[in-house]
């Protein structure tokens, strides 16, 4: 009897130990962000309209808002876009517009065609800004609070669930489901 | 042409292309320091290019690989230490960009893991090897006996 026991035994701590991965392995390969909970990291980045003016870190403490990174060059980001013009008119709270790794004169194009979503879109050339803010892919949304603090991310397009179910319940102080974007 | 010939044109060409594996290389940079430059090249084999996830960001073209590899020369050049560095990589995209998980309670089993299994291994192996050979010996009977029935 000891014979098919000991087999069953194994196999039975096998699926354990599978399961065990499967539930708690990364979605599609997003890491989840140490940024969570911590303050967003310092930024001062030239505004695309105007390069000689800077928005901060701090100059955008005191209220909630969303940085979006995103570039011409992301596919997922033209996906993104008209959402992302659909909740600027409900104006929920400002969302920052940061281009990553991109051409300013692309930039202008892009958003002068397609509209601009954005309060502010400053310009991230050197990829500093994104690096400090652990960005590996575009599209990626941070949800910073008052107090300055990252209390959300989004890694890929900010779909309506995401932002009827997580960006506009955290906004108004109610808790997101938590499960649809993870990172 | 002579044999000899022959293996000279080989080793001329071969010569040829020693220089082009430098200059195709991923990662042009150099460091002024000897030793910062393999502090470099260790630590840049280290992180995960975490756009691609399956190779080091010293052999990867993307953009962020090289915006990441910037960042280790910057502060190898600042005096930072390798620890100062990996920490600030951690700090910004988790334990996942580290190709040499950290030995913490959570990753202990990925550690031991490979042991345990080795053990199981052995133990198995020496049962059955014991197995056979109590077999063997059960077996000692002379063919003849068989022949006869």
């Amino acid at each position: 009897m000891t014979r098919f026991l000991i087999p069953l035994g194994v196999f039975v701590a096998l699926a354990f130990v599978l399961a065990f991965g499967v539930r708690h392995s990364t979605q599609n390969g997003t890491i989840k962000s140490p940024l969570i909970g911590k303050p967003v990291p310092d930024f001062s980045l030239p505004k695309l309209e105007d390069p000689k003016s800077l928005v901060s870190a701090s100059d955008l403490k005191g209220h909630w808002y969303l940085i979006n990174v995103w570039g011409v060059w992301c596919a997922t980001c033209h996906e993104e876009h008209p959402w992302l013009m659909e909740y600027q008119k409900q104006g929920v709270l400002p969302i920052i517009g940061v281009d990553w790794n991109d051409q300013d004169a692309d930039a202008r194009q892009f958003l002068s065609q397609q509209g601009n979503p954005y309060t502010h879109v400053i310009t991230d050339h050197d990829g500093r800004t994104a690096i400090n803010l652990g960005v590996y892919a575009a599209p990626e949304s941070f949800l910073v609070n008052p107090a300055g603090v990252v209390v959300y991310k989004c890694t890929g397009a900010l779909t309506k669930e995401v932002w009827e179910q997580e960006i506009v319940p955290l906004v108004h102080g109610m808790a997101g489901s938590g499960v649809l974007c993870r990172g | 042409m002579s044999t000899l010939n022959v293996i000279r044109a080989v080793a001329f060409l071969l010569l040829l292309l020693a220089p082009a594996a430098a200059v195709y290389a991923i990662d042009p940079a150099t460091l002024p320091d000897p030793k910062l430059e393999a502090r470099y090249l260790a630590l840049t084999h280290e992180f995960r290019c975490v756009t691609c996830q399956n190779t080091t960001i010293a052999d990867s073209q993307v953009e962020l690989a090289g915006q990441l590899r910037r960042q280790v020369r910057e502060m190898l050049m600042a005096g930072k230490s390798d620890q100062q560095i990996r920490d600030y990589m951690t700090a910004r995209y988790g334990d996942f960009i580290l190709f040499r998980p950290r030995f913490a309670a959570r990753t202990a089993w990925l550690w031991f893991a490979p042991g345990v299994m080795l053990i199981i291994g052995v133990l198995v192996a020496v049962r059955i090897v014991r197995q056979r050979t109590a077999l063997v010996a059960d077996d000692n009977e002379p063919i003849e006996e068989d022949l006869r029935t």
